[in-house]
């Protein structure tokens, strides 16, 4: 038998490859203040996953049909050094999903306050630009690259701003405007199984997953169908109840 | 302006703290983390594998192939745009002749060994960093090598010279400042990456050498000791 049939014939026993349940994340290790470049940093490991979120803040001219709101912006970088699978040169569809999705569960929940990003109305701004980075991947990047983009929001101080420039090099004890945290959760449908934070290996034999950030509320503020199987309703159901009850274990480590 | 002594304390020969390790992602044959001051280097080797186009194979040896790319975030001052820039590109290509000559890749014909260097943070010296760090993980990957390659700069500050600038010198105002990144071959000692920005009197080039030479030597006891760490941390 090849590893795959191995990983299903588990499956059917109610456990793993590597020994877990089917809705357990591996270890989860977040560590802030990474980078003293960026304003604000977040390493997150998920088992031998691990990625880099980093904040840069800048003056921004605000785009024209929201002159009296700041600039948020997340970009993921899925780095060549992270795994045989990735290449040097522009984004991968896959890379501009990751960013978007964790984009849209924090910008739909209000989670960063963006009208209290402006300097002056029609003309400055500030940017919050957040950049995800891989350093190994094995699987589930999408919930560990949220995870990361959260933390780092957290970590982010402003940097002093002064005529009209700013000075990076010092930074002001002020935290970014933010009113929520929120965290993607993602459950990952394999044959007939429904489970959570799959391995690279896992990740191959996934035929749709579904991603779901919450607000601190419990509320849905994102969702994001992936892969190229359908879902029945039940499904989606049971994939959102299974999603709520991640989200308790992520918010957690977030603290 | 005379910069008549470090701002950060350090002798005028002495190269910032140096930490690193090998063998820091999983997914890669061979990899390290070589910190200097606060630049942090991160290098990843994978290969030698299939080299695609084909047009690109040699069927003589294996290829060389340096990435070099700072993350957005680790600039000291604006957000560094992703995807490869003219800055990035060159150091990339003087990566490659910085360590092509310690390697030994005539066992495979028509591969390409990939080493991808990125930088979570930098102040400085970064060419250098990535040049130590991926040589380690060349050596972690099990590429045969005939030497390691260790760098680091030589700088020239008003008449000074000195070893390993941070931004803070590269930046002094009122003063000429010249950055001299260096590569050598730590055993035989021979020269495999000189460049220079700045200006400096002819006569010095046999001081600027030496010095190099010497600093370099220092940094290669680091990434030695960071390869016998991981192997004799194994227990398998």
């Amino acid at each position: 038998m090849n590893k795959a049939k191995h990983i299903i014939n588990y499956l059917s026993k109610d456990l793993r490859f590597d020994g877990r349940k089917l809705n357990d994340y591996r270890d989860i290790v977040i560590e802030t203040g990474i980078a003293e470049t960026a304003e604000g940093t977040a390493r997150v490991k998920i088992g031998d996953t691990e990625l880099i979120a980093g904040v840069k803040m800048s003056i921004e001219k605000p785009y024209p049909d929201t002159p009296n709101k700041g600039v948020f912006m997340v970009g993921a970088e899925l780095l060549p050094l992270s795994s045989q699978d990735f290449e040097p040169g522009p984004p991968s569809s896959w890379a501009i999903e990751v960013a978007r999705v964790v984009d849209r569960g924090i910008r739909e929940s209000g989670a960063l306050d963006v009208s209290k990003l402006v300097i002056s109305n029609d003309e400055q701004v500030w940017g919050v630009l957040v950049d995800i980075c891989t350093i190994n991947d094995n699987g589930n990047i999408l919930d560990a690259a949220s995870l990361a983009v959260m933390a780092a929001l957290l970590d982010t101080k402003f940097p002093a701003f002064e005529d009209g420039s700013v000075d990076y090099k010092n930074k002001t004890k002020d935290g970014l405007p933010l009113t929520e945290k929120v965290i993607a959760n993602t459950v990952y449908k394999l044959e007939d199984y429904l489970i959570t934070d799959p391995t690279a290996e896992e990740e191959k034999l996934v035929s749709a997953r579904l991603t779901v950030c919450f607000t601190e509320k419990g509320e849905i503020c994102a969702l994001q169908k992936g892969g190229n199987d359908a879902l029945s309703k039940e499904e989606i159901v049971e994939m959102t109840r299974l999603a709520k009850e991640n989200d308790k274990v992520l918010r957690k480590h977030l603290g | 302006m005379s910069y008549d002594k470090r701002h950060d304390g350090r002798d005028w020969s002495e190269h910032r703290p140096i930490e690193c390790s090998s063998g820091v992602i999983p997914n890669a044959d061979g990899s390290a983390r070589f910190k200097i001051g606060n630049t942090i280097a991160l290098a990843a080797v994978y290969g030698p594998r299939n080299l695609y186009p084909k047009f690109l194979q040699d069927p003589k040896k294996g290829i060389l192939r340096c990435h070099y790319n700072m993350m957005p975030f680790s600039g000291a001052g604006d957000r560094v745009r992703p995807g490869r820039s003219r800055r990035s590109q060159e150091i990339s290509l003087v990566t490659e002749k910085a360590l092509l000559p310690a390697l030994e890749l005539n066992d495979f014909p028509n591969a390409v060994v990939d080493v991808f260097i990125e930088f979570p943070q930098t102040d400085a010296g970064s060419r250098c960093a990535g040049i130590c760090a991926a040589s380690i993980a060349l050596a972690d990957a099990g590429i045969a090598m005939k030497d390691l390659v260790s760098a680091i700069s030589v700088g020239r500050i008003g008449e000074k010279l000195v070893i390993d600038l941070d931004y803070h010198e590269e930046a002094l105002e009122g003063t000429h400042v010249a950055d001299i990144p260096m590569a050598i071959q730590t055993r035989s000692g021979k020269v495999t990456l000189l460049q220079m920005d700045g200006l400096l009197p002819p006569d010095e080039m046999g001081t600027v050498v030496d010095m190099g030479i010497e600093a370099c030597r220092k940094v290669a006891e680091f990434q030695k000791s960071a390869l016998k760490n991981k192997f004799s941390d194994k227990n398998e």
